[in-house]
């Protein structure tokens, strides 16, 4: 059925189709009308399940672990200081092994205050041991709500499914919400093998020696590994079932592109336009979109970006005394090519500031003409 | 009736707490009236360190060792999982420490109760931060040398029964070691009532209160009867019951035992006896029936 939705709205039909009972939430912008409409079908019984309204973020993902870890699907959304404060529990989630799925809107981190999109406040949660997605629009985060529990009831990895503030999360567009029987079908209910037994007591989370830590730690990296490739088996059932499918990039008129582009989240649909642009005039300039970003498909970028000679990473966010992150974990991911591209880090967009087609082009262009390496991000301040 | 005594210990033997722990000894009475058809939350403190190494536990109960901050939203979680999952023969204990209860978990605690989450949350009251060495807390009682309060607590304790009482939720009591079937009742209580069920409950704890391993039962008592801790419950925030009439002994019987209190002033013993008194009125007076409601009994 398609509806006219906004991304926040499309992100609460997902959870409501995936039949999670158990949701622990505490008010954000932008992240609210998440809240506010699986609330209101909780109390209207749409939703079969309870809501609890924690009194923080924190809060809210300790009740989530501790029901996953007790055998429910969980869900919780958040934002910017919400996920900061959320920090401790992320990585609790992680080692706990509890497949919770989480939406972040992606809005700055103060000070100073504002609401505008910027991905730093979910990036910045990259080591601690989250799958993780950014999303170019409603659909795409409503399918990849769905997506993610799948993968993370098979690794037992929690996920979080990023969609921009305001461009993604309040923007309507005309989303198809899936049927619930074929979403039944899709997804599997959650079978824990590491759950309380009253019959058997347990002790969840010992204190371990150095060793064990160590062991512990690698058998989750292995699992982080095996999300690669689970998440492009996932992706391939749900384009069957839906018709519908991502990839964990995609790449866009790349094949004889002297310049490649690469974006996550919302800018990526400006980019789609600016490079239609760029292709009328003649310019060879292709995409790559970024869709999962923890695990970081390092062999599936490789292959992409074979034999490109100059890239240019446009980063929504900033590593303060570095740069762009999608450009840092980039230019890991090429450093033993054979080619030895070139890449330019531009920093567009943050605080929400606006990316046209035009800044796009622009720099698309500017790389176009470039010859020499550049270290340094280059600020886009227009 | 089985009696909460009679039924077996759920904290085994071979833990790593002090001798003469008050919190073990706490833990044990809880459990054993708590019984098996329990899942229960610890938090860093010294009940990971009676919860042993792994692959060890003492805990005979599904047991998780959450966070610092989390213990009554971790419980929370998992009561209503059971819910959802209709398994509502299992309760879920939460315990926590005075540092996780009165400050760094205070509003995670808040919250829940505020929910009316359906667990029964055990504060180990033993007045300070004992697992890190004994730093001073919002528990920790006026004068108390501690390692970060090393002239004396300069600060009273913080009254977290009436932090709770102000909530209104169904059921909030002290308890303490030395009056184990009274503490035992209460848990078998509060097992019979919905909602969020708070027990304070006071642990002698020899390392840190600077005493004779021996004595911590002794010390127990002796807080009830100097009315340092008197033992009551509330009932929705405004029903308050007395359990125990003190025998208001001199409150010198209960500092003079404790190392932690040795360097203390004649004035400081003087002002710590006039707190005592003083709350000890205020309780007796929320304890009594107003003369409205006898005159419609
Ligand atoms: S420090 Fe105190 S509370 Fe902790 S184990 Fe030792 S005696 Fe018990």
């Amino acid at each position: 059925m398609k509806d006219f939705l906004t991304g926040n709205h499309a992100v609460a039909h997902a959870v409501k189709l995936c039949r999670t009972p158990l949701i622990a939430a505490y008010p954000i912008t932008p992240q609210t009308a998440i809240y506010e409409k699986l609330s209101e079908w909780e109390a209207s019984g749409v939703l079969k399940g309870i809501m609890m309204r924690t009194e923080s973020e924190h809060s809210a993902m300790a009740s989530c672990i501790a029901a996953s870890l007790t055998g429910v699907r969980t869900f919780t959304a958040t934002s910017s200081q919400g996920i900061a404060l959320m920090h401790e529990m992320l990585h609790f989630a992680a080692g706990c092994r509890a497949p919770v799925v989480m939406a972040n809107v992606n809005r700055l981190l103060a000070a100073p205050w504002g609401f505008w999109a910027d991905q730093l406040d979910s990036l910045s949660q990259r080591d601690t041991g989250w799958i993780q997605f950014y999303c170019e629009n409603g659909q795409e985060a409503l399918d990849t709500v769905i997506q993610s529990y799948k993968i993370a009831e098979q690794v037992y990895l929690p996920a979080m499914v990023s969609l921009e503030a305001f461009f993604v999360s309040h923007f309507m567009e005309p989303v198809d919400i899936p049927e619930q029987e074929q979403v039944d079908r899709f997804l599997p209910p959650l079978d824990l093998p590491h759950k309380f037994d009253i019959d058997k007591p347990g002790f969840f989370v010992p204190v371990v020696s150095s060793e064990l830590y160590r062991k512990y730690k690698h058998m989750a990296q292995e699992s982080m590994d095996s999300v690669k490739e689970i998440a492009v088996k996932v992706d391939q059932e749900f384009k069957e079932e839906f018709g519908r499918g991502y990839g964990m990039i995609e790449s866009v008129a790349l094949e004889d592109a002297e310049v490649a582009l690469v974006t996550a989240g919302s800018i990526t649909s400006t980019a789609r336009l600016a490079i239609k642009n760029l292709r009328k005039q003649g310019n060879k300039v292709g995409l790559l979109k970024v869709r999962l970003f923890r695990p970081f498909p390092v062999e599936a970028i490789q292959v992409a970006l074979k034999g490109k000679k100059k890239i240019a990473i446009i980063d929504r966010n900033l590593s303060l005394g570095s740069g762009g992150i999608f450009c840092q974990e980039l230019r890991a991911t090429l450093i033993h090519s054979p080619d030895h591209p070139l890449t330019y880090s531009y920093i567009a967009g943050i605080g929400g500031t606006d990316v046209t087609p035009e800044v796009i082009q622009k720099i698309a262009m500017e790389v176009m003409s470039r010859t020499e390496p550049v270290d340094k991000p280059m600020w886009v301040m227009e | 009736m089985i009696q909460p005594e009679q039924q077996p210990n759920l904290l085994r033997s071979g833990h790593a707490a002090c001798a003469g722990c008050g919190l073990a000894i706490g833990m044990k009475l809880v459990l054993q009236a708590m019984g098996p058809r329990t899942i229960a939350v610890i938090v860093p403190s010294c009940e990971g360190a009676i919860g042993g190494v792994y692959p060890y536990t003492s805990y005979g109960v599904p047991t998780i060792h959450s966070a610092f901050e989390i213990a009554a939203p971790t419980a929370a979680g998992i009561a209503n999982a059971l819910k959802i999952q209709g398994r509502d023969d299992i309760q879920v204990l939460a315990f926590a420490g005075d540092g996780g209860t009165f400050d760094i978990g205070l509003a995670s605690l808040s919250g829940a109760t505020k929910n009316n989450e359906d667990i029964i949350y055990v504060c180990l009251d033993n007045e300070a931060y004992m697992n890190t060495g004994i730093q001073v807390s919002s528990a920790t009682p006026s004068y108390a040398w501690t390692g970060t309060t090393p002239e004396g607590n300069p600060r009273r304790k913080k009254n977290i029964m009436e932090i709770m009482a102000a909530h209104y939720n169904p059921y909030s009591a002290t308890a303490t070691i030395g009056f184990p079937r009274d503490l035992q009742q209460k848990i078998t209580k509060a097992k019979n009532i919905r909602g969020t069920k708070f027990i304070h409950l006071l642990v002698p704890c020899p390392t840190g209160w600077r005493t004779p391993s021996d004595i911590s039962p002794e010390l127990s008592i002796l807080a009830v009867e100097t009315k340092v801790f008197p033992l009551y419950e509330v009932e929705d925030g405004k029903r308050y019951t007395i359990n125990y009439e003190p025998r208001h002994l001199p409150i010198q019987e209960y500092l003079v035992k404790q190392g932690r209190f040795r360097h203390l002033k004649e004035e400081q013993i003087r002002k710590i006896q006039r707190d005592v008194d003083e709350e000890w009125e205020k309780l007796k007076q929320r304890a009594r029936p107003s003369p409205k409601t006898r005159a419609f009994s």
